[in-house]
């Protein structure tokens, strides 16, 4: 169960979305699962071996560490795509249930089209409307968060040479030095650029929605 | 054989479960196994190596990790994420029984057997009733009882789910008292209430899956009482086509919800 097994899922509802939807999963998958995989997790990956602090007091860098890092980077990127992803099965199981209500028409003697059933695609339109709309709300809310929860926890997207650090058990003040901290800094930058393109076509998404309620509307009227 | 395999067993269960049921199973899948594997492991990776005792008395830090973790968070994860999956195995066991049954009699060649072929017995979803009800109706009463169990061995073990930074230890070969560091304190503790809260949401789902089940057994009681004067044949074409729909259902879902390869 890994992030194959999620594209194998997000993959399903893909078929439902606009095309807006479309390419904002592309962009999710190849430009942040991947980059995550494939590199991400290799330059965070000695972050705590390769954290030195200028002191031979035992438990010292274990503290420091932690005071300076309480939640990795990696793993907010993990949680945040998963977050981000998971709105979408709110589309899934609402066409599910529509499926399920047809069949339970049927079954009550209702003339419906077998085949149609099958292969019908549901046009995003009335109730599953408001339920796309909320799935793409929650994004960018998820995104929102998660982008400020770094801001906050960081103090910025920059990644310091040298922090310093008074915990005990740290005698007085001790200089302790991040691994790598230009290439995170580098990533951090990037990812945080991409979930910035995520969040657009997320409110460009949820414009041409609600233009398309709106035009729809006048039409009724007239 | 790893959680990907897990996720194909699963997915096959699926099928036959309730809508809550399935949400539960991408509420696992995604939130807990998903999670576990891409994230949870890799904090809690280097636990030993990064666990740190003040003391050169050798011996002593691994004495001392021992101690405080008789068993890892990780491992006692994937135990309960094991053994809470289960359960569903009864189900599938169940109906598998009964799609024997259904070859046998149509490998006999009886007359009452409404299927054409041996590809309509194997694509056939049975519906929760009767003795399905109850093998069903068990295996969630189980879930439960495994969750509540793990969660109650975390809280048991390691005296609440907050993650210390440091602990004092002082058993043998450690000279007197000594400080012990853990590794990525805050960080343990955030996933480990994660883990918490998302088994208590499944928790919540499997009691309102049994609670729904009830429901429908004992409002199904009540309208065979009513409708105890309805004749046989009638009940047999509902069934037939009752059983058409749930295959091009199940065929079109596949496509769409979860996702799951049977």
């Amino acid at each position: 169960m890994d992030w194959g097994t999620l594209q194998a899922v997000l993959g399903g509802v893909n078929k439902h979305s606009t095309s807006i939807g479309k390419i904002w999963l592309t962009v999710l998958f190849i430009f942040r699962i991947m980059i995550l995989v494939v590199a991400a997790e290799r330059v965070w990956g000695d972050e705590q071996q390769d954290f030195v602090c200028n002191t031979l007091q035992p438990g010292c860098k274990n503290v420091c560490y932690d005071h300076f890092f309480p939640i990795s980077h990696i793993r907010l990127w993990a949680l945040q795509l998963i977050f981000v992803s998971t709105p979408a099965l709110l589309v899934a199981m609402h066409v599910a249930y529509t499926r399920h209500e047809k069949k339970r028409r049927f079954r009550n003697g209702e003339k419906i089209d077998i085949e149609e059933l099958k292969n019908v695609k549901f046009h995003i339109r009335g109730p599953l409307w408001w339920t796309y709309t909320s799935s793409i709300f929650f994004r960018i809310v998820f995104e929102a968060v998660f982008m400020y929860v770094f801001y906050y926890m960081y103090d910025g997207y920059q990644m310091p040479r040298l922090v310093k650090c008074e915990a005990w058990p740290c005698p007085n003040t001790v200089d302790c030095f991040v691994s790598r901290p230009t290439e995170k800094t580098t990533f951090t930058i990037f990812m945080l650029a991409v979930s910035g393109i995520c969040m657009m076509l997320n409110l460009a998404e949820l414009c041409y929605l609600v233009i398309k309620i709106c035009m729809k509307e006048p039409r009724k009227t007239t």
